[in-house]
This record gives structure tokens, C-alpha cells and sequence, in this order.
């Protein structure tokens, strides 16, 4: 069967000037699920997301949202997407319930669908409370809820997510993340974009890694982890002893050990028959494990192979 | 969904229109909300006409025609100089939408986008009659008594609004081009500081070296407030009249497709 696209981009080029921020991006999104563009600061996430959301004009591609190229039916394509930006993009002196009613007029609902629908996101969101105090009273938190509630106001198939929880506490990008499961349970396409891999990881079916406005990688998530390497055994021991008569029972499947806390590192392929091997091998030769745990590559390892270089969202998050 | 979801179905003007009006309704919100910018609107008016109408009163009514009084004199200059200072919050407002990123919110809307310029000219409008309407009430209290009759009154109430138009669409441009509001404070001001004091707005012409006075008498300030100034006084309004509103309606139609032109490239 052929495949349900309501996304599709191809070969999208962008420079300001002799600066290159796009160098032919591909993608595709298909219905009902979420592409996560996974990139650092820079790497051509918001460009992208602004020319799908028909903001910028691309120097060269093509884009079809729900079928409507976005440089001959700029207007259909608005009426079937939602876009929440970097910045909360809501106006700071209407109320919250102000702010939903306005935007919903302005995607064309009658008045009495936007006051309904207004009261119903609202009450979704968690902002009945603040519904009627200005928008800038509001939490950080709160107000990228509010920004989210706008682009949903006349449940348009599509949304973009541009970076929807940078600079959110912990518990306001969780409640964020909650909301976003829920609209891809209820079938909205989104394309998301994030410099935390955590998140991608968490919501995405594809994800698309690009870096100096290039795809460099893209898959589910555990494809792209595959790529970067196999499942890690890692086994601790009582003491040195040990752990050099184990390295000789296991051979060449070790690949590391550390003499400061007596542990060793296996390469698996198959996490339920090797770790099985390894402790039969292990009792045969009568050596007993203090501990042992399975490593997963995380997609922070794929990023670092990627790309090159540590994700800034993290160092700058631990600095 | 619980809500079934109706959709206008309208011919593309009518949703032009209903786009302006939405956007006028927020702008003209701004203007109740924004209690800073209220103040302004209200107190900033008062204290110009006091502190002219005292301060300088009693030099200036000397070079005065006999039998007009500064307060009288001042008045049409006051409230033009007060609207042409006012427009700078229309380039604020402008730029500010710009800056902050909702225009980009919008823009991904199917509405109307040049609705959001219109919003904020509109309701400058809204806040100028204000401005205005303060401004004559204190005068009154002072000793501001004017010789107009009610056609007359209706003609100053017309020029008066068609001037603030005119110099909120040359503000909105300014807030288009201006990198930030900073930059849109001081651009109004080296533009309309020269433009309302090199006029006939606090002092008669005649006082001012040639030079000064070819500028003086030739700019769009000086012909509305002339005109303004003649129909509240009762006086001879001569050609200032017919070139007050041809140099409105000369900025306006560069005004307005020049805004519409930048807000559009600019927003893209």
C-alpha cells in the first residue's frame, strides 16, 4: 500500500547572503505520526520549520503539506496547519481566553465555534484559572500551554513544534509532553523540532539528525542507535583476581576492563542468548558476578558520532 | 472532539474586513490595558498645554496679532503637536509585533495580513481623539474660548483625524523599518521634533530668519495647524485650508502602500 505522506519536502535550499543554512533538506512525515528534527543550535531546525509553515520562501525545493504546495497554495496550506514558535507567540495584554477567541477568528471560525472551542482548550490545557487575566501574568510554562492551545484552536491536521519545550522547569516540559502523546494519539501529524535527544527519543516515530543544514542521519530511533553500535554487558567482580580469570574464561569478547573497580565490558548482539552464554561460561569456570547491567547506545552517543561534537543543549543545560 | 467546529464561509474582501476589525479590537485593548501608554494619553496633553500656555504665554502673545490670546493660539498647535507625538506609539506597536513573533503566528494564519497595520493606525486614531478631547477640556478650564461655529468644528474634527492617519501610516513605516523600539524612539523623534517646532505650532512664523522660515511655512505641520488654527479662531483660512488635506492625502497614498509593501517584505 502506498504510504499516507502529509508532509513532504524535498531538496529545500536556503542562504541569507553567502551564509548556506540549508543544503538540501529531504523529509517526510506520515499521517498520524511525529518526525522529530534533531539538530544543534544552528543547524537549519527553525529555517526548515519556517519554510513547511510557509513563513520564508525556500531558494530552491518543493514542499506539499496535505497535498497543497506551499509556494502555489500558501493559503490552503495555512488553514490546515498549526505552528508554535521558539518564542510564545501570543499577545501579552489579551487574556489567555482573549488570545484563543482572536486566533480562532483569525483561522476563520464563526464566533460561536471559537468561544466554544476557547473554553474547551482552556479547560484541556489546565488554564481555566488564568483564563481571564492577561496573557503576561503567566508562567513560562503556562504560556507555551496557551501558544500550543492557539495553534489548536481549529484542530488543524498539522502542527509544528519548534523547539516547544526549551527553557521549560522539568515538570512543565513533562505536562508539555503528556499534551503532545495525546494529539498524536488522537491522529495529528507534528513535526517537531528539539535539541534534546531525550525528547525526541521519548516522542518521535522518525527522527531526522541535521547538522550545518544537512540530513545526516535519519531513522527510528532505535535504528539510529544500531548504527552507532551494539548493546554493551557490563560485569563487576570481588576483585582483580577474579576479574582476570573471568577475562580468560571469556576470551575475546571482552573489549575493555578497568582494574580500579574490577569490571569488564562485553560486546552482545543478542541481549537473551549472549548474557546467557556469558554466565554459563562464567559458572562453568566457577567465578561468581558482584553485579551486571546492559547498556543501550543512547541517542546522546549517536549525536556525538553524528555530528561530531557534544549536543550544546546538554552542555549548556549542566553548565 | 467535542466541539463541532463551524467555519465562515465568506467572499474573501468581507474576511479582509472582519481580519481589521479583529485587529482593531486588540490594538484598541492594548490602548485600555497598557496602563503606562494611558497615562501618556492622558496627562501628557494636560502638562504641554499648561506648561506652554504659562510658560511662554506671556512672552509670545506680544508678537501676537491684538485681540488673540496665546491660550487661543496655541490650541490648534498643541493638539496637531500632540497627535504627531502620538503617532509614535503606532511605531512602537508595530515594531513591537514584529520583534516579539506573533506576527509570525499570524502570517501562518489564513487571514489578512496587512489587517494587523490597520489595527494598530485605527485604534491611534481611537487614542488621538482621546488625547484630543482631554487636551480641549483643560483648555477650556484655562480660558480656551473658541469663535467656531458647529460646521466649522466639524471640519477641525475631520482634518484632525485625517492628519492623524496620515502621520500614523508614516509611523508605521518607521516601526517597520527600526530594528528595535529603541531605535523607533529616537527615528520619530529626529523626524517630528523638527517638524512641530520649525512651525507655526508655538510661535507666528514671521519671527523665524528666512531660511528657517521657507521650511517652516512650506511643511504639512505648519498648513493643518494654520488651517486648524483659522477655523477655531474664525479667521481667514486662505489656502492653508486646501493644502492641509492635500498634503494628508499626499502621504497617504505613499504612506500606505509603502507600510503595506515593507510590513510585507519585512515579515517574510
Amino acid at each position: 500500500m502506498k504510504k499516507d505522506y502529509v508532509i513532504e519536502a524535498s531538496g529545500l535550499v536556503k542562504a541569507y547572503g553567502s551564509n548556506q543554512v540549508l543544503k538540501g533538506i529531504d523529509l517526510r512525515v506520515e499521517r498520524g505520526t511525529m518526525l522529530a528534527l534533531l539538530g544543534p543550535n544552528g543547524a537549519g531546525k527553525t529555517t526548515t520549520v519556517r519554510i513547511l509553515s510557509t513563513l520564508l520562501k525556500p531558494d530552491a525545493g518543493s514542499v506539499t503539506i496535505e497535498g497543497y504546495d506551499i509556494a502555489t497554495e500558501a493559503d490552503k496550506v495555512r488553514t490546515v496547519i498549526g505552528l508554535t514558535g521558539q518564542s510564545a507567540a501570543v499577545d501579552e495584554l489579551l487574556t489567555g481566553r482573549e488570545n484563543l477567541i482572536m486566533m480562532g477568528r483569525l483561522y476563520r471560525l464563526t464566533k460561536s465555534s471559537a468561544v466554544a472551542r476557547a473554553a474547551e482548550l482552556l479547560a484541556e490545557f489546565d488554564l481555566i484559572e488564568a483564563a481571564d487575566r492577561p496573557a503576561k501574568t503567566y508562567s513560562g510554562g503556562m504560556r507555551r500551554r496557551l501558544d500550543l492551545a492557539v495553534s489548536l484552536i481549529a484542530t488543524p491536521p498539522v502542527i509544528f513544534l519548534d523547539e516547544p519545550t526549551t527553557g521549560l522547569d522539568p515538570r512543565s516540559r513533562l505536562s508539555m509532553w503528556e499534551i503532545i502523546k495525546k494529539l498524536l494519539a488522537a491522529g495529528t501529524t507534528i513535526l517537531l523540532t528539539t535539541q534534546y535527544l531525550e525528547e525526541a527519543d521519548q516522542l518521535a516515530d522518525q527522527i531526522v539528525v541535521i547538522d550545518g543544514g544537512k540530513v545526516i542521519a535519519h531513522g527510528t530511533s532505535a535504528e539510529l542507535k544500531s548504527k552507532v553500535g551494539k548493546d554493551r554487558l557490563e560485569l563487576v567482580f570481588k576483585d582483580g583476581k577474579t576479574l582476570q580469570a573471568a577475562q580468560q574464561a571469556l576470551g575475546k569478547a571482552v573489549v575493555s576492563t578497568n582494574s580500579k573497580d574490577y569490571s569488564a565490558t562485553l560486546i552482545i548482539t543478542d541481549t537473551n542468548t549472549d548474557v546467557k552464554r556469558v554466565l554459563d561460561t562464567l559458572v562453568a569456570a566457577k567465578l561468581s558476578v558482584q553485579s551486571m547491567a546492559v547498556h543501550q547506545p543512547t541517542l546522546d552517543d549517536v549525536f556525538l558520532s553524528l555530528t561530531g561534537k557534544v549536543n550544546q543543549a546538554i552542555t549548556e543545560e549542566e553548565s | 472532539m467535542a466541539t463541532e467546529l463551524v467555519f465562515e464561509r465568506r467572499p474573501r474582501a468581507v474576511m479582509a474586513l472582519i481580519d481589521s476589525w479583529l485587529m482593531i479590537k486588540r490594538s484598541s485593548t492594548h490602548i485600555l490595558r497598557n496602563t503606562d501608554q494611558l497615562l501618556g494619553t492622558f496627562f501628557q496633553p494636560i502638562m504641554f498645554l499648561v506648561l506652554f500656555a504659562t510658560v511662554f504665554g506671556g512672552a509670545i502673545s506680544k508678537a501676537l496679532p491684538k485681540g488673540i490670546s496665546y491660550l487661543d493660539f496655541l490650541m490648534a498647535g498643541i493638539i496637531i503637536q500632540t497627535v504627531a507625538f502620538g503617532s509614535t506609539t503606532t511605531a512602537i506597536a508595530v515594531c513591537n509585533d514584529l520583534q516579539k513573533g506573533i506576527v509570525d503566528r499570524f502570517r501562518s494564519l489564513p487571514m489578512n495580513n496587512l489587517a494587523v497595520l490597520n489595527g494598530h493606525v485605527v485604534s491611534d486614531l481611537l487614542r488621538n481623539s482621546i488625547s484630543t478631547i482631554v487636551m480641549l477640556l483643560t483648555g477650556l478650564l484655562l480660558g480656551f474660548r473658541s469663535h467656531a461655529t458647529a460646521l466649522s468644528w466639524l471640519a477641525i474634527v475631520g482634518l484632525i483625524l485625517l492628519f492623524t492617519l496620515a502621520f500614523s501610516w508614516l509611523a508605521a513605516i518607521v516601526g517597520v523599518i527600526a530594528k528595535s523600539v529603541e531605535a523607533v524612539q529616537w527615528l520619530t523623534f529626529i523626524i517630528i521634533f523638527p517638524l512641530t517646532f520649525a512651525s507655526s505650532v508655538f510661535v507666528p512664523t514671521e519671527s523665524m530668519n528666512s531660511v528657517l522660515r521657507v521650511f517652516a511655512v512650506n511643511q504639512p505641520i505648519t498648513q493643518v495647524v494654520e488651517a486648524v488654527r483659522a477655523l477655531i479662531l474664525g479667521t481667514p483660512i486662505g489656502n492653508h485650508g486646501w493644502l492641509a488635506v492635500s498634503w494628508c492625502l499626499g502621504i497617504l497614498v505613499v504612506a500606505v502602500p509603502v507600510a503595506s509593501w515593507l510590513f510585507k517584505r519585512k515579515s517574510a
